[in-house]
């Protein structure tokens, strides 16, 4: 059981952490926009997620905090 | 459920200006986490360079000072000279070390300055708008060098690690990337390595990583890392070009 956190005004939708995931689950959320004008990344099948924080290794801006 | 990937301490809550897909901001938190890790953070003193990082004094929750272009490394000799204790590191782009700032960074570390560089290469002066750096690849297209650069006219990239390898002052240096887990994970344990030597006295350390400019690139973020793993390793391979064998551990 893990649990990703983002926050979703820093983020500035580079995708670095969608290209990272071994289980594809974080995607880029077209249909939101943040206050910087972004599309945020989120995931999609938090149940999947295995909490490798492989994504919040990654992400250059801080948005992701992971719990398991 | 115990957090298994927090914010660093060593960085303030402050949103980086940098570009989307930028490394640098990996690069900060690896700089970040690892004065954390090693209790050194109330002691640190880091210095700013010019360029894109010329603001990262808003960014590191350690005293920061700003230098002149290039100046860097001479500010620091100062700083760790007059605070012998005080943990001194540079963050310096390609922009600022390897062109205006080359004959400070060379001879700091041929004083043997108990300092630690940290230099982000990403061959393009990414804060003027991508013109062509001394460390643009040969062939690279800029808008300083339209048809790629021609090493006829425009000369060859300099490879600084090897350069300053070369140097008895230099006791650490190595080059490293940032475009997998695995790269990072490989580059906190440099700028870890780094540190530990300073905190040794042992000489002047230099960590060297491989960064990303999608923007000036012309590349998405994810293109851009492997840009990094393809053409500039080519020209920039990853390897401890001194100090393999310093045992620095506490």
């Amino acid at each position: 059981m893990a649990r990703v956190e983002f926050r979703e005004d820093r983020c500035k939708g580079c995708g670095l952490c969608v290209e990272v995931c071994p289980k594809h689950i974080v995607a880029m959320r077209c249909d939101v926009l943040n206050a910087k004008g972004f599309h945020p990344a989120g995931v999609e099948a938090m149940d999947q997620c295995i909490g490798c924080a492989f994504c919040a290794i990654m992400c250059p801006d801080e948005v992701i905090q992971v719990e398991k | 459920m115990a957090l298994v990937y927090q914010r660093t301490c060593g960085l303030l809550d402050v949103p980086f200006h940098y570009c989307p897909g930028c490394t640098h901001g990996i690069v900060h938190k690896l700089v970040a986490e690892v004065l954390c890790e090693l209790g050194l953070l109330d002691g640190a003193i880091g210095v700013s360079s010019v360029g894109c990082t010329y603001n990262n004094y808003e960014y590191f929750a350690c005293d920061m000072q700003q230098a002149a272009h290039g100046r860097a490394p001479a500010v620091a000799t100062g700083i760790k000279r007059v605070l012998p204790d005080a943990t001194v590191f540079t963050y310096q782009g390609d922009g600022d070390l390897a062109a205006i700032g080359t004959a400070e960074i060379v001879h700091a570390a041929a004083r043997g300055e108990r300092i630690t560089t940290v230099f982000v290469n990403n061959a393009i002066y990414g804060m003027t708008s991508g013109q062509m750096a001394p460390t643009t690849l040969v062939g690279q297209v800029t808008t300083t060098s339209p048809y790629g650069r021609d090493a006829a006219t425009q000369g060859f990239p300099i490879n600084v690690s090897e350069m300053l390898a070369t140097l008895r002052g230099a006791v650490y240096v190595e080059r490293v990337s940032v475009t997998s887990v695995k790269g990072i994970r490989a580059a906190k344990k440099a700028i870890r390595k780094a540190f530990l030597v300073q905190r040794k006295g042992l000489g002047f350390s230099f960590v060297e990583v491989l960064s990303t400019c999608p923007t000036n690139w012309g590349l998405s973020p994810v293109e851009s890392l492997k840009w990094v793993d393809t053409a500039m390793q080519e020209q920039y391979p990853l390897g401890v070009f001194k100090g393999a064998d310093l045992e620095v551990e506490p």
